[in-house]
């Protein structure tokens, strides 16, 4: 257990670094555990990030890397939908590393 | 599919709540969906209750994990058996479950029907067909 502080509030996380309560997320702890990996949140990561967090709304479930190539694709356009896109925007691994920002638990599967 | 994919097959016959076996036979077909293997899912006896509508956990404290049967079509789960005699035996039609559909990238994202009900001697014959079969 550990925890991230952003903007005066403390938000706990798992000792990976995941939020422990999804309810807890905000936009601010996501641009403080995104600063932590030296990444700057742009408008690209947003898109996938707000997918995700829409994708658990509806599934209750982090959709596996290749699900989510396949779905950003289809919403967001073939130029999108592929892992070197995703890949340059989260280098750690796109359902991985969008997850944390998001809020979300690690995917199931993944290791 | 690699030629050398093997038919996997998930049966599920217990209620979704009360003891954990529902939701870790779903969390271990989403994670072999990931191999690429050729899976599909058989529900028969109170397994049928897993796959139906307005599903309710708020007075036994526990995540309800049904809307992640709609997920199954993202990845490429698209066969879901259901025995049809057990439906009726508890009073249930096709029309309690949730409707199940994949989308078929080829013929630009059209929807279709994952539950195929299937009666008791059908499903002997598709659970004799398959390679590997897990009981949940």
């Amino acid at each position: 257990m550990g925890s991230i502080e952003a903007n005066g509030k403390s938000y706990e996380t798992d000792e990976e670094g995941y939020l422990a309560d999804l309810n807890s997320w905000d936009k601010d702890v996501a641009e403080v555990m995104a600063n932590i990996d030296d990444c700057e949140l742009t408008d690209n990561h947003w898109e996938v990030i707000n997918f995700l967090r829409e994708y658990y709304e509806e599934y209750q479930i982090a959709p596996a890397v290749r699900v989510l190539t396949k779905a950003i694709g289809k919403k967001l356009g073939k130029d999108k939908g592929n892992s070197k896109y995703l890949y340059e925007l989260f280098p750690y691994g796109p359902a991985k590393q969008a997850c944390k920002y998001a809020g979300l638990p690690k995917p199931t599967g993944c290791v | 599919m690699p030629e050398e994919s093997k038919k996997f097959m998930y049966i599920n016959r217990k209620a979704p709540y009360g003891t954990i076996y529902a939701w870790e036979s779903l969390e271990v077909v989403l994670i072999g969906a990931a191999f690429e293997q050729d899976v599909s899912l058989a529900f028969m006896d109170d397994g049928v209750y897993q796959l139906t509508k307005g599903q309710d956990t708020t007075g036994i404290g526990m995540k309800n994990f049904s809307p992640t049967y709609s997920a199954l079509g993202d990845y490429e789960v698209t066969k879901i058996y259901v025995d049809k005699e057990s439906l009726e035996e508890r009073g249930l039609s096709l029309d309690d479950l949730q409707h199940l559909v994949w989308e078929d990238e080829d013929e630009d994202w059209a929807e279709k029907d994952s539950i195929r009900l299937v009666s008791r001697t059908e499903m002997a014959d598709i659970l004799a067909g398959q390679d590997i079969l897990f009981n949940f």
